[in-house]
């Protein structure tokens, strides 16, 4: 139905269109929105393991005498006091504190416990933006990028039962690989990087794996799973995992007209004895209690609020909603949206207008879903 | 209901049109076809009886997880009634589409829509284009 012309293929291109996948474009990538049914996929990962394909990320390597010093300047979070294997996610602002990309940055560690540079993983939609961005600040620095997406791809395992399906086919002991560390490890007998990290609210893990041996990996793990009903999980229930795990996705909660203290992401902004860009502004919006901020939606009927919905806080718009879907954990519409502060504590009655109708809704915290630990 | 012996709207609905006395009811779902590409349909607001629609316009919405969708009424004419347990029953819009998940009745008011609606060849013709 759609064209691919154009569209960048991941290295499990084929492995989609052979398996069921619905591709559509999304960041100028071809991908797999769905297999058989998102509420299927969404419930595999919820109970346990779902993988996908998240070779359209961005990945960029980082190194040279000045790597720290040169991400710490473009980093809302500190960089240079992070240790081997660690992981921080981070945004990356504009001076005027806007948020150009929410990131993962890696402390890039071999085999051997021997840190080896850092890695940032970015949004498939920003890549070249942030690419253009850290050239432009480069001239201080003695450093050197390079962009590895092509080279690399990269997919993910996520679920309750992630860990222990995995942790046999991988040379470093995952069971102990801390929440939002990584180190380089054999994979199904491939050098890969391996992460305790993932946007499902489930455990799990994220795999860095060579383009051209992805597949066999990728496959290999897929049938290890696919004994406790794992299975291939496309972006349609990617979103809806995150969304009820109330992570922001870039494009609908981020942006560069939203800055991290109204989109609620205080804790991946360091302030304390280091400058970054955007540090200045962000200062300011600390002390402004007049901008939207980023909430959590019910709805009391079975209509979805979908982005761009206009929120009623009595006869006031309150605001708008960022991102919405049908919650299949709950079985009832959730969504995430900015709104007045006045309008923003959890239990505040609103109403949604969808498509010409308001419906009754109300604020809850986020997220919406926690895993049990 | 046979779907070789319906009626289709280039909008993915089906029509089987009945004589009730004098006048002509068109029987409205959506094809087997169209709930397979919206997948995990969660809710479906009918159109009030009563309510009078025009043919190639929206007169119901039907929500999935990822979308919302418009569905065209496929005549002009006047809902005289619709299948009130399929708010609470969406899965027999996959199960059993041409049949139980049947969503309003249409009194048919201009014969010239029905003349413009593709037979079943043709509609599946246009599916695997």
């Amino acid at each position: 139905m759609s064209s691919n012309n154009q569209l960048a293929h991941t290295p499990l291109f084929d492995w989609h269109s052979a398996n069921g996948g619905r591709m559509v474009e999304f960041a100028g990538w071809s991908m797999p929105v769905q297999y058989t049914g998102i509420v299927e996929e969404h419930q595999a990962t919820r109970t346990a393991v779902g993988m996908f394909d998240i070779s359209h990320m961005g990945r960029v390597l980082v190194d040279g005498p000045d790597a720290a010093g040169y991400l710490d300047r473009l980093l809302t979070r500190s960089v240079v006091d992070m240790k081997p294997h660690q992981i921080r996610y981070s945004l990356i602002c504009n001076e005027a504190g806007g948020i150009l990309d929410d990131v993962l940055c890696y402390r890039v560690t071999l085999a051997n416990g021997e840190p080896s540079g850092y890695g940032l993983v970015v949004n498939a939609g920003n890549r070249q933006k942030i690419l253009s961005w850290m050239e432009t600040h480069q001239t201080d620095f003695d450093v050197k990028l390079e962009d590895i997406t092509a080279t690399y791809g990269m997919f993910a395992a996520q679920g309750p039962r992630a860990i222990e399906i995995l942790d046999p086919h991988i040379s470093c002991e995952l069971t102990s690989l801390r929440y939002y560390t990584g180190q380089v490890a054999q994979v199904c007998g491939v050098e890969c990087f391996v992460s305790r990290t993932g946007y499902t609210g489930e455990d799990g893990c994220e795999i860095v794996c060579p383009a051209d041996q992805l597949p066999d990996v990728w496959q290999q793990l897929l049938d290890a799973s696919s004994d406790v009903g794992g299975r291939a999980v496309g972006l349609g229930a990617r979103d809806t995992l995150r969304l009820e795990a109330g992570m922001p996705l870039y494009g609908h909660e981020l942006g560069e007209t939203i800055n991290p203290v109204q989109a609620g992401l205080d804790f991946a902004v360091n302030l304390r004895d280091r400058d970054f860009i955007g540090r200045e502004a962000i200062v300011g919006f600390q002390k402004d209690h007049k901008q939207t901020v980023r909430v959590g939606i019910q709805m009391e009927g079975k209509r979805v609020a979908r982005e761009g919905a206009t929120i009623l806080f009595g006869d006031q718009q309150a605001g708008a909603v960022t991102s919405g879907t049908f919650s299949p954990t709950f079985n009832h519409p959730i969504a995430m949206a900015y709104v007045c502060t006045s309008a923003a504590a959890p239990g505040t009655p609103l109403a949604v207008d969808v498509r010409g109708q308001e419906h009754p809704a109300q604020v809850v915290p986020l997220p919406f879903y926690e895993r049990g630990k | 209901m046979k779907q070789e012996d319906l009626l289709y709207a280039k909008t993915h609905e089906w029509v089987a049109v009945a004589k009730e006395g004098g006048t002509q009811i068109a029987t409205v779902g959506i094809s087997a076809f169209a709930v397979e590409a919206l997948t995990d349909l969660v809710f479906i607001e009918l159109p009030a009886v009563g309510k009078q629609v025009e043919a190639e316009q929206p007169f119901c919405e039907v929500e999935s997880v990822k979308a919302v969708s418009d569905i065209y009424a496929p005549v002009d004419g006047e809902v005289v009634a619709v299948n009130s347990a399929l708010p609470d029953t969406l899965e027999t819009l996959s199960s059993d589409p041409y049949g139980a998940g049947w969503i309003a009745k249409i009194k048919v008011t201009n014969d010239a829509n029905l003349a413009k609606l593709l037979d079943h060849a043709a509609y599946q013709k246009q599916c695997e284009e």
